[in-house]
C-alpha cells in the first residue's frame, strides 16, 4: 500500500498570526489556490478569544487531484484530511512576527527534516516585554538561529514592513513568500488569482505579493540542501548593520554609527561637533580613545542643553573619572560609562527642556513625516501637558520657589488649576509662541531650585563613584550606571530618585566586599523590575540591627 | 450569503457554519433561534443576514435574549409537528439552558428539535473544560458528534430532525469547534418550505396536558424515555445506518471512535501506516456519529471475537468507557476494552495525542500493523523528535488576550487603578466578556468570574455593613441584558448589598461579535433598542446611578470611581459606563471616511505619537494601557539604551494614552497629531501663516544650536 511514509499524503501548511493580521484571508487564498487547481483543500482554525490580540494557528491541508482507482472502491470518495496540525508532519510553516515563529518550534510544528519556514523578522511585543520598567525584549537573534535550526529552508524577512511600504497587510506579503518558496505546485497567476478576485486593495495587495515573492524566491544556483541561508539582503537596515538583530536595525545601525564616530572622534574630534565647541572637543584627546566619542555627544547635548561653559563643566567631570579609568588604553568602560550617565543626568527634563525638545524644527518635519503630511496639509500638534506644583516651582529661581513652595493658598491654587492638565496646540501660533518663550528662560536655569538640586546630587554620585574607583573601578562604573534609574516624571521619577538613594545606600555597604559590582548590578535590574519596588526591597541587604 | 439559495446538484464550497445554515433550510425548518458565543456566533449572524431568504420561506428567527430564552422556544414543538433549531456555545449556554431542556426532554416533542452545540473545548477555548455528553445522558437527548466532514455535518443536521421525531425527544448536535472554522464542500439539496409554518401553528392551537411537566404527566414522561422514546431511537439509528463500521474483519482488534475525532484517528493511523488517505484502515472501526444513545447491539457485535478494542473518547470523565463496559460485562464479552488507560485522561486528543495512544495499543496487540514510526514518537532527546525544541524557552513569553487599539474599557480599567491609588485595592468580581482580560497584564483587575452576568452576584457574598471600602462588580451589556438586570442588579437591591457595580455599555454583544442588545444605540428595523441601562437598574430599584457616556475621559472615570467608592449611601452604586465598541465603530466608520475622503470632503484624521526624545523608556504609559498600537522601539538616542514608548500606525487616536498621561500625571511625550484631508482655503492659508511664523520663531533656537550640533 503507498502510504504516508512512502509520500502518499496532502501538502500541509500551518500559519501563525495574532489577531488582526488576515491569517483566516491569508489561508482562505491558499484553499482557493489549491481548488481552482482540483485539489481538495481544507482550512481549520480556532477562533474566540485567541483572536482578541492573542495569538492564531490555522491549519491546511491539501490534498492533489484523485489518482484514478485510489478515490474508487475506498472507505472515502475525498481524502480523510487532519484538523490538526502534526507536530513534525509540517511542509510550511507561515509565521507573521519572530517570537511565533518560535513558539511554532516550540510546539514542533517547524522541523529541520521537512519544513519551509517562512517568517517575518518583524516583532509585535508580548506585553512582558513592553511592561518591563528597562528593556524587557527577548532575544531575537536567538529566536532566528533557532529558525534556522528548525527548518529545511528559512525565509527570513521583514514582510511587515514590506506590507507598509507596499500599503497593504502582512497577510498579502507572506502570502507571496508562500508562493514564491516553491514548495506549492502553483503557478505564480494562480496564486496572484485570488488577489484579484478579493477586490479590496488590489494593487497594493500584489505590490506587496510581489515583494514577499522576490523574497522567498532562492537564487537559481543553490543546489547544495543542507546549510540555511538567510536571505540578509531583506532585513530592514542589513544593508550597513549587517547581520545583527534583524528587528532591531535601530540598534545595528547605532553600533555601526557609532564605530565609524569612535575612528573619526581619534584622528578630528572638532568635525563631531559645531563650531561653537570645537575648542572643548580638541580636548577629548585627553581622555581615552574609546570614550571619547561618546564624550563629544555629552559635549554638544550640555551645550544645546545650556551653553558652552555648562558643556565645559561636563567635560572636567569626565576627565576625572578618565583619572582614575583602571583601562584607559583598552575599553575605557569607566570613562565611557561616566561619559554617558553623566550627561544624561545633567540634561534633567525639566519645563525649559521640553518645551525646547517640543519647538526644534526637527520635530515638526519628523511628525509630519510619521503622518505622511503634504507640505501644503494643515497638521496640528496637540501637546498632552501636566505641569505639577512642584515642576513648575523647581523651574524658577531658587529662592522664589522656596517662598512660594511654603505657602499652602499657592500650592492649593496651582493644583487646583493644573488638576485636569492642558492640551496645547504646538501648531497654533499662541501654542508655539508659549513654548518657545519657555524655550527661551534657559538662561534662567542654573538660578532655579532644580538645577541647584540636581548638581548637588550630581556632584556626590560622582563623589561617590570616584571615592571606589581607585580600589573597585567595577563598582565605580555600577555605580555610575545606577543613573538608568533615573527616568520618567513626575510619580515615576520620585519612585526613581528612590530607588537611587537606595540604591547609593547598598553601593556605600557594598563597597570593599567581594563581588560588590555585580551585587549592585543585580539590584539595578531589581530596582527595574517593577514600579512598586517590591522586587528591589527583597533583594536588598537587610541593614544590621542598630 | 447567496450560496444558500443554491438548489439541488450544485457543489457548494463553505465553511461549516454556512453548511449548517444550508441544511437547516434544506431540512424544511420552520423557526431558528439562538444565543451568541464562540464558535457559533457566526451561525447566529448568518441567520441575520439570511433574512430574506427566511422569510421567503416562512421561518420565524429570533436572536434570543439568553440560552434558555432560545431552549425554551423549542416549546413550539411540543404540540405541533414544526421542526426547530436553535443554536448557542457549549457546554456554558447548556448550562444556562438546561432548565428549559430538562422540561422540553421530559414531555417530548412532536416536531423535530434539535439544538447545535458550538463546542468550546480545546486549543482557542474561553470557557471551563467540560462535556455536553452529561447534559445528553441526564435529560436524555440524543448526541450526534458528526465526523469532521462538511458533507458529513450537513447529513447530521437532516438525520438529526429525522431521529427527533421518530423517538419523541430533542437531539443536540455536536459542533465542534474546528468544525465550525472547516471549509469543504458538499452537494447542496434545494430548500424546503416547511410542511407547517408557525403561522399555521398559531392559527390552530393545540394543547395536550400530557406533555406538560406536571404530576402525574412527569412520572409517565420517565417511563415513556426509557420504555418507547430510547428503543425508537436506537432502532433508527440502527435503521439507518448513522455510526459506521469500517472494514470489519480486516484484523481481530478493533478501534470504536467518537466520530467528531475520526479524521484525526484517520491521520494517527495513517502516520503508522495501517491506513491511507481515503481511510483504507487495516485496523477495524466503529465510528460513533451518534454517541448518546450509546446502541448496545452495535457495541456487542462490534467487540465480540475481537481480542482488543480501543476506546477514543474525549474529555473527562470517561462517560462512554463505563458504558462501554457495563454492555460488554452485561453481554458477556470479555474483549479488552482500553481507552483513558492509553490516552490522556484529560485535555483535547490532539494529534499527537491520538498517535501516541493508537502506537500503544497497536503495540501490544499488533506490532505488526505499525510500519512506520513517526517523528512525534521519538523521545523528547532525541534531536531527531520535533519537541527537541531548538529554541531558547526564555525567548518565548505568553500573548495572553487583551483589550483592542482603541477600545472603550481600556479608560475604565485604566481609571479604576488610577483610583485604586487613592482609595487603596477593592475585591474585584469580574464577568464574561472582553473585560475579563482585565485580569490579565497591565490591569491585574478581577479575583473570580462566576458566569455571564454573574459579576454582581459574584461580588454579594462579600458584603459587610462595618467594612471600611465596598466590593467591586464588573458586568458587561452583553451580561446584563442576559440575566445580570435581575441575578445581580435586582439581587443587590433586594439584599441591599453596597457594592459598587459597573456595566460595561459599549452598545453590543461585543465579545461574542458585536451583536445588538436591548441598550444598543443602532437603528434596526427588526428590533427594539436604544432602552438605556441606568434606566432600566432605576426601574429595579437603584438609587445611585450613574451614566459615564465617554469611557475615554480617564480623569472623569478615576474622580467617578472614586466617589462611588467613598459613598456612603445604602444599597448598590452603578456606573454606566458607556462608549461604543472600537472594533464595530471602525467596521461602522471606515467605510464612511473613505467615502467622504473621494467626494473631496474635509477629513481629520487622528493618531497619538511619543516623542523619543522626552520619553525617557520608563514605560509606565504602557503599564497602565496594554493597548496593542502602544508598543516599544529601539532608543534612536546614541546615549540611551532603554526602549522608547512608540504609538504604531494602527493607532485610532481614541485618545486614551493622552488622557492617561493626564489623568496618572505621566510625562509630557505624547502628542495628538491631526492631520486635514481635502483642506479649505482657509485651512491652506492656515498652513503658511503658522509656518511662517513658526520658522520665524524657532529660528533664533535653531541657530544658538547650531553653534553646538554638527549639521545634519
Amino acid at each position: 500500500m503507498s502510504s504516508w511514509s512512502e509520500g502518499r499524503r496532502p501538502l500541509t501548511l500551518a500559519i501563525l498570526a495574532l489577531g488582526g493580521e488576515g491569517g483566516g484571508v491569508l489561508a482562505d487564498w491558499v484553499v482557493a489556490v489549491a481548488e481552482q487547481g482540483g485539489w481538495y483543500a481544507q482550512n481549520t482554525s480556532v477562533a474566540g478569544v485567541a483572536q482578541r490580540t492573542g495569538a492564531t494557528v490555522y491549519y491546511v491541508e491539501l490534498f492533489p487531484p484523485a489518482e484514478g482507482d485510489a478515490a474508487t472502491g475506498g472507505v472515502r470518495r475525498e481524502p480523510v484530511m487532519s484538523i490538526f496540525p502534526t507536530p513534525g508532519e509540517v511542509d510550511v510553516v507561515v509565521a507573521s512576527e519572530l517570537m511565533e515563529s518560535g513558539r511554532a518550534i516550540q510546539r514542533g510544528f517547524s522541523t529541520a527534516d521537512r519544513t519551509t519556514l517562512i517568517t517575518s523578522t518583524s516583532r509585535v511585543y508580548s506585553i512582558d516585554e513592553k511592561m518591563a520598567m528597562g528593556d524587557g525584549r527577548v532575544d531575537d537573534a536567538e529566536l532566528l538561529a533557532a529558525a534556522g535550526r528548525a527548518s529545511k529552508r528559512l525565509v527570513a524577512a521583514d514582510f511587515m514592513q514590506m506590507a507598509e511600504d507596499a500599503g497593504s497587510v502582512i497577510s498579502a506579503s507572506l502570502f507571496g513568500a508562500v508562493a514564491g518558496c516553491g514548495a506549492l505546485p502553483f503557478t505564480r497567476e494562480a496564486f496572484e488569482a485570488p488577489i484579484r478576485a478579493f477586490g479590496k486593495g488590489v494593487e497594493s495587495s500584489l505590490a506587496a505579493f510581489a515583494a514577499g515573492y522576490d523574497a522567498a524566491t532562492e537564487p537559481p544556483a543553490a543546489p547544495a540542501p543542507a546549510p540555511v541561508e538567510l536571505p540578509m539582503s531583506s532585513w530592514s537596515g542589513a544593508s550597513d548593520a549587517g547581520p545583527a538583530r534583524p528587528s532591531r536595525a535601530v540598534e545595528a545601525r547605532k553600533g555601526h554609527r557609532e564605530e565609524e564616530r569612535r575612528r573619526i572622534a581619534a584622528e578630528d574630534p572638532g568635525s563631531l561637533v559645531g563650531p561653537g565647541l570645537r575648542p572643548l572637543a580638541e580636548q577629548v584627546r585627553e581622555l581615552p580613545e574609546a570614550a571619547r566619542s561618546m564624550t563629544l555627544h555629552g559635549l554638544v547635548r550640555t551645550a544645546v542643553y545650556q551653553d558652552a561653559s555648562y558643556a565645559e563643566r561636563y567635560l572636567e567631570r569626565v576627565r576625572r573619572f578618565a583619572a582614575v579609568d583602571p583601562d584607559r588604553e583598552g575599553e575605557a568602560r569607566l570613562t565611557c560609562e561616566a561619559a554617558r550617565h553623566v550627561a544624561l543626568w545633567m540634561c534633567f527634563q525639566d519645563i525649559i527642556q521640553v518645551a525646547q525638545q517640543k519647538t526644534r524644527r526637527a520635530r515638526m518635519d519628523r511628525i509630519r513625516q510619521e503622518a505622511k503630511a503634504k507640505p501644503d496639509q494643515l497638521l496640528q500638534v496637540r501637546e498632552y501637558l501636566h505641569p505639577q506644583f512642584d515642576e513648575l516651582t523647581d523651574s524658577m529661581p531658587a529662592g522664589m520657589a522656596k517662598r512660594l513652595r511654603r505657602s499652602r493658598i499657592v500650592r492649593r491654587t496651582v493644583q487646583a488649576a493644573t488638576r485636569q492638565g492642558m492640551i496645547l496646540n504646538t501648531t497654533s501660533i499662541l501654542g508655539y509662541t508659549q513654548l518657545s518663550l519657555l524655550a527661551r528662560m534657559r538662561p534662567l536655569r542654573p538660578r532655579t531650585l532644580r538645577f541647584v538640586r540636581e548638581q548637588e546630587a550630581i556632584d556626590r554620585w560622582i563623589e561617590r563613584a570616584l571615592g571606589v574607583a581607585p580600589a573597585d573601578g567595577e563598582l565605580a562604573r555600577e555605580i555610575v550606571e545606577c543613573q538608568r534609574v533615573l527616568k520618567g516624571y513626575g510619580a515615576t521619577y520620585e519612585h526613581g530618585s528612590e530607588s537611587f538613594a537606595r540604591l547609593m545606600d547598598a553601593a556605600d555597604e557594598l563597597a570593599g566586599q567581594d563581588g560588590a559590582a555585580e551585587r549592585l548590578a543585580a539590584l539595578r535590574d531589581a530596582a527595574l523590575a517593577d514600579e512598586h519596588g517590591h522586587e528591589l526591597e527583597a533583594k536588598l541587604p537587610k541593614a544590621p540591627a542598630h | 450569503m447567496q450560496q444558500l439559495r443554491h438548489g439541488a446538484g450544485t457543489e457548494l464550497h463553505v465553511e461549516g457554519i454556512l453548511a449548517v445554515t444550508k441544511a437547516l433550510l434544506q431540512s424544511g425548518v420552520a423557526y431558528v433561534g439562538g444565543y451568541q458565543g464562540a464558535p457559533i456566533s457566526h451561525l447566529m449572524d448568518v441567520l441575520g443576514d439570511a433574512r430574506e431568504i427566511l422569510d421567503e420561506l416562512g421561518v420565524y428567527f429570533e436572536n434570543s435574549a439568553s440560552e434558555a430564552t432560545a431552549a425554551a422556544m423549542l416549546a413550539a414543538s411540543v404540540h405541533y409537528p414544526l421542526r426547530g433549531a436553535v443554536t448557542f456555545k457549549s457546554t456554558v449556554g447548556l448550562n444556562v439552558a438546561s432548565d428549559a431542556l430538562a422540561n422540553l426532554a421530559s414531555g417530548g416533542v412532536k416536531g423535530g428539535a434539535l439544538v447545535i452545540l458550538g463546542e468550546d473545548y480545546g486549543e482557542g477555548s474561553s470557557i471551563m473544560q467540560e462535556r455536553s455528553h452529561a447534559f445528553a445522558m441526564k435529560s436524555q437527548m440524543w448526541l450526534l458528534d458528526p465526523r469532521p466532514n462538511i458533507t458529513a455535518i450537513v447529513d447530521a443536521v437532516e438525520a438529526g430532525f429525522e431521529l427527533s421525531e421518530a423517538s419523541n425527544t430533542p437531539v443536540m448536535l455536536d459542533l465542534r469547534l474546528r468544525s465550525c472554522h472547516l471549509h469543504g464542500a458538499f452537494t447542496a439539496k434545494d430548500n424546503r418550505r416547511p410542511p407547517m409554518t408557525v403561522k399555521d401553528a398559531i392559527e390552530n392551537p393545540a394543547r395536550d396536558v400530557s406533555r406538560v411537566v406536571l404530576p402525574p404527566a412527569s412520572f409517565q414522561h420517565e417511563q415513556e424515555k426509557v420504555n418507547d422514546r430510547w428503543p425508537a431511537a436506537v432502532r433508527f439509528i440502527k435503521e439507518r445506518g448513522l455510526n459506521e463500521v469500517i472494514n470489519d474483519g480486516a484484523s481481530d482488534i478493533g478501534i470504536i471512535t467518537q466520530g467528531g475525532l475520526y479524521n484525526t484517528l484517520n491521520r494517527s493511523m495513517e502516520l503508522l501506516g495501517c491506513s491511507d488517505p481515503f481511510g483504507n484502515t487495516q485496523v477495524p472501526l466503529y465510528v460513533m456519529n451518534v454517541t448518546y444513545p450509546v446502541v448496545d447491539d452495535e457495541i456487542v457485535a462490534f467487540c465480540s471475537g475481537k481480542r482488543a478494542v480501543l476506546l477514543l473518547e474525549e474529555g473527562q470523565p470517561d462517560y462512554l468507557e463505563q458504558n462501554l463496559n457495563a454492555i460488554l460485562r452485561r453481554a458477556g464479552v470479555d474483549t479488552a476494552l482500553h481507552g483513558k488507560d492509553l490516552l490522556p485522561v484529560a485535555g483535547e486528543y490532539t494529534s499527537a495525542a491520538m498517535t501516541k495512544g493508537i502506537a500503544a495499543f497497536l503495540q501490544r496487540y499488533q506490532p505488526d500493523l505499525v510500519v512506520h514510526e513517526p517523528a512525534l514518537l521519538l523521545d523528547r532527546d532525541d534531536p531527531a523528535s520535533p519537541f527537541a525544541s531548538p529554541v531558547d524557552p526564555a525567548a518565548i513569553l505568553p500573548r495572553p488576550p487583551g483589550l483592542c487599539t482603541g477600545c472603550p474599557e481600556r479608560p475604565i480599567f485604566s481609571g479604576m487603578k488610577l483610583a485604586e491609588r487613592e482609595t487603596g485595592q477593592h475585591h474585584v468580581s469580574a464577568d464574561i466578556g472582553c473585560h475579563l482580560f482585565a485580569i490579565n497584564a497591565p490591569f491585574d483587575l478581577g479575583a473570580t468570574t462566576m458566569g455571564y452576568g454573574l459579576g454582581s452576584a459574584g461580588a454579594s457574598a462579600l458584603n459587610a455593613s462595618g467594612a471600611d471600602r465596598s466590593t467591586v462588580a464588573i458586568m458587561g451589556d452583553g451580561g446584563f441584558w442576559h440575566n445580570g438586570l435581575t441575578s445581580g442588579v435586582g439581587n443587590a437591591v433586594f439584599n441591599k448589598n453596597d457594592q459598587v457595580l459597573v456595566v460595561v455599555d459599549n452598545d453590543y454583544s461585543a465579545a461574542t461579535g458585536g451583536q445588538d442588545v436591548l441598550s444598543s444605540h443602532a437603528d434596526t428595523p427588526l428590533r427594539s433598542t436604544q432602552h438605556p441601562i441606568e434606566k432600566a437598574v432605576r426601574g429595579i430599584g437603584v438609587e445611585w446611578a450613574k451614566t459615564i457616556d465617554n469611557t475615554f475621559d480617564v480623569t472623569q472615570v478615576r474622580d467617578t470611581f472614586v466617589e462611588a467608592f467613598e459613598a456612603k449611601d445604602a444599597g448598590p452604586k452603578v456606573l454606566v459606563m458607556q462608549s461604543e465598541c472600537q472594533l464595530n465603530r471602525q467596521r461602522r466608520v471606515k467605510p464612511e471616511m473613505r467615502k467622504a475622503l473621494k467626494d473631496g470632503k474635509r477629513v481629520v484624521r487622528e493618531r497619538f505619537g511619543v516623542d523619543a526624545e522626552t520619553c525617557t523608556g520608563d514605560h509606565a504609559c504602557i503599564r497602565i494601557s496594554g493597548c496593542p498600537s502602544l508598543t516599544i522601539a529601539s532608543n534612536p538616542d546614541p546615549m540611551r539604551t532603554d526602549p522608547v514608548a512608540k504609538v504604531l500606525d494602527s493607532c485610532v487616536g481614541c485618545g486614551v494614552c493622552g488622557n492617561n498621561a493626564h489623568a496618572a500625571v505621566l510625562c509630557p511625550s505624547f502628542y495628538r497629531t491631526d492631520v486635514v484631508h481635502n483642506p479649505t482655503a482657509r485651512d491652506k492659508v492656515l498652513v503658511r501663516i503658522r509656518s511662517w511664523w513658526m520658522r520665524a520663531l524657532s529660528r533664533g533656537l535653531e541657530r544658538r544650536a547650531a553653534r553646538f550640533e554638527v549639521a545634519a
